[in-house]
């Protein structure tokens, strides 16, 4: 408790002032978590009345939901952090977007093999519509790449390269810089690259573009393609999904030249 | 500021409609309220301010718990203002924008003017008084009930219905409104969490700061509100991390579940492979990655037998406790000397694991110095480290 008799009134008051401001202090900020959950309930209430009129809405259509998602940005929710979050709960967001993780996540898997765990966010986006069926929701690019950055906070290296106007999604954590980056885009229009356009397009050192390309070799992002005519070309394969017949099993791609 | 309901800005039966302005700013007695850009509307009963940008955040007043107003004349850079007395708020009132206040008035800014008819209609009402002679029932909350439990008279069977129907229509006018305009109009009647927003963030820096003592039990409810609202959590509590009573009961659901798919995979799986596998058993109410993260951060805590690890690389996963890391590199080392050497695809095959967490063991070992790398464009092979 506070002691006044020691000192002078000046300082007696001071401390009175201190655990005045504190005690209010502790009163406001339990005061202001009642009051938060009292407009927790309030919301709570509104936003079941939205969902009730407009729910089919969000799931059916691809457009509001960017609208949706770019409003709770601007106020500064994320609707998708948690499954337990109202959002989720009576929106039915969460879901959508985990179950398209999801299938994401096996898509990547099924086609690592082959190209080494990068793949166009075209390509990804034919084949998670394929897996869907005809039934399912629309899924639109804008969809896939929310649930990817959601995936990031799982680790395991999910991110976006930007590359020709689109995306290349990358599911693996292989390194990858600025330098590889500049090649991969350089390689976008024809699906493979060789040192001598490396030099020209870029003006790089023989032996920097020879790094570049060795990483991907290793990383298994790209084949080299020794018998072409003129310069060996080191192909993506991320890049050329349409080019190759079938897909290949994971044995024929080992025996193949990496 | 704190006499204002939360109001859904319908109006009531026998209620109408007398003037309304836009371009207005409210102000909790001299200082300016969040609430910045709005139309305000006078009816026979209320005060009426709706934010312009989302017709959801609507806020109201009893005319009745008015005392006085008067004018303030603008002034070099300041729009005229009325300012409106107010009664002290009843103490039952419905949950509004504020739940204290210092000031006993607040003010309307006319940044749009208008404020000159404005005045004189409020003026008028407040004469005549109209509320008194046709009360308006009390505004009916969703089917989820009264907030204040006051108890209803027979005859509202009848005022409700006419709501109900108002309701209808709006519903209606809503669909073809969409219709008729972009998606731009149903976003707008998204109920607004701006305030929750700002308010959990002051009560994030009081605890932050030590203000106050806030118990550990109303930390971890407050944790459970950001998480309602998807705010992320800027208090960080060691012992619970961002958890929640929810990410609690998700770790020890996840412990029972993955016991034996850990088992069958040699004590590891990445957490894309849990997130996968756990979502697919689940079918609906789905986790969130950040819901997985955050329940397997509290494994160790909680004391259960799995630990959540994250390599070098960056992958994550989670493991058995009692995986043995000694005795997984000393055997990896065996395979590689029994087989000279071993790509992460060989060791992967052989094992039966994922090549990534194939080539995260082989990592390891490398790491303790028991195997050393070849690294070529054929690809990253392992050998016994004999140096």
């Amino acid at each position: 408790m506070h002691r006044r008799g020691v000192g002078a009134g000046a300082i007696a008051k001071k401390k009175l002032a201190e655990a005045k401001y504190k005690e209010r202090g502790t009163v406001l900020a339990e005061d202001q978590i009642i009051q938060m959950s009292k407009q927790l309930e309030t919301f709570k209430t509104h936003l079941e009345e939205f969902a009730s009129k407009h729910k089919q809405e969000i799931r059916k259509n691809s457009q509001f939901r960017v609208q949706f998602q770019e409003m709770c940005a601007t106020i500064g929710v994320d609707p998708l952090a948690s499954g337990k979050g109202f959002w989720s709960e009576m929106l039915g967001v969460g879901d959508f977007y985990y179950e398209l993780g999801v299938q994401i996540i096996e898509v990547c898997l099924a086609l690592k093999h082959r190209n080494g765990g990068l793949i166009t966010l075209d390509e990804l986006h034919q084949r998670v519509l394929k897996g869907r069926g005809k039934f399912a929701q629309d899924v639109s690019q804008d969809d896939l790449v929310r649930a990817i950055k959601k995936l990031k906070a799982m680790g395991n290296g999910f991110g976006m390269i930007p590359v020709g106007g689109s995306y290349l999604v990358q599911s693996v954590p292989a390194e990858l810089n600025m330098d590889h980056t500049v090649v991969l885009q350089l390689a976008e229009k024809k699906g493979y690259v060789t040192v001598g356009e490396i030099k020209e397009s870029l003006k790089w050192e023989r032996e920097r573009a020879g790094h570049v390309l060795e990483h991907l070799l290793k990383e298994g992002l790209a084949w080299l393609d020794t018998q072409a005519y003129g310069d060996p070309q080191y192909w993506l394969p991320a890049l050329f999904s349409e080019l190759s017949a079938r897909d290949i099993t994971p044995d024929e791609a080992s025996q193949m030249v990496p | 500021m704190d006499r204002f309901v939360w109001s859904n800005g319908l109006l009531e039966m026998n209620e109408t409609l007398v003037i309304q302005q836009r371009g207005v700013r409210l102000y909790d007695g001299e200082e300016k309220a969040k609430l910045d850009a709005g139309v305000v509307l006078l009816s026979t009963h209320r005060l009426i301010w709706r934010d312009i940008k989302n017709h959801e955040c609507c806020i109201a007043v009893p005319l009745s718990q008015i005392v006085f107003f008067e004018e303030q004349a603008a002034g070099i850079g300041k729009s005229a203002k009325i300012v409106v007395h107010l009664h002290p708020a009843l103490p039952n009132k419905d949950p509004g924008p504020y739940q204290h206040s210092k000031f006993s008035y607040i003010k309307l800014s006319f940044k749009e003017h208008g404020q000159i008819e404005f005045y004189r209609r409020l003026t008028e009402e407040m004469t005549q008084r109209r509320w008194e002679n046709t009360p308006a029932s009390q505004p009916i909350p969703t089917a989820t009930g009264s907030q204040t439990g006051r108890t209803r008279a027979v005859g509202i069977v009848g005022i409700e219905r006419k709501l109900e129907e108002k309701r209808k229509e709006t519903d209606k006018n809503i669909s073809e409104a969409f219709e008729d305009l972009s998606n731009g109009t149903i976003m707008s009647l998204l109920p607004c969490p701006h305030e929750m927003v700002e308010l959990s963030r002051s009560i994030a820096n009081k605890i932050k700061e030590k203000q106050g003592d806030i118990t550990e039990d109303e930390t971890i409810r407050f944790k459970s509100y950001l998480l309602s609202m998807g705010i992320a959590n800027p208090v960080t509590r060691e012992t619970h991390g961002s958890g929640t009573h929810y990410h609690m009961q998700l770790a020890k659901q996840l412990a029972d579940m993955l016991l034996a798919p850990l088992q069958e995979r040699g004590g590891m799986m990445a957490l894309t492979e849990v997130y996968c596998l756990m979502n697919r058993a689940r079918g609906m109410e789905l986790l969130s990655p950040e819901d997985l993260v955050n329940a397997c951060k509290m494994f160790e805590s909680l004391k259960l037998p799995l630990r959540l690890r994250v390599f070098d690389s960056g992958v994550m996963v989670v493991q058995l406790q009692s995986h043995n890391e000694e005795e997984m590199i000393a055997s990896a080392l065996d395979n590689v000397s029994e087989k000279g050497s071993l790509t992460s695809e060989e060791f992967a095959k052989l094992l039966g694991l994922s090549v990534l967490l194939a080539k995260e063991r082989l990592l390891l070992a490398e790491k303790m110095g028991h195997l050393c790398r070849d690294d070529s464009v054929e690809g990253l092979r392992f050998y016994p480290n004999l140096f």
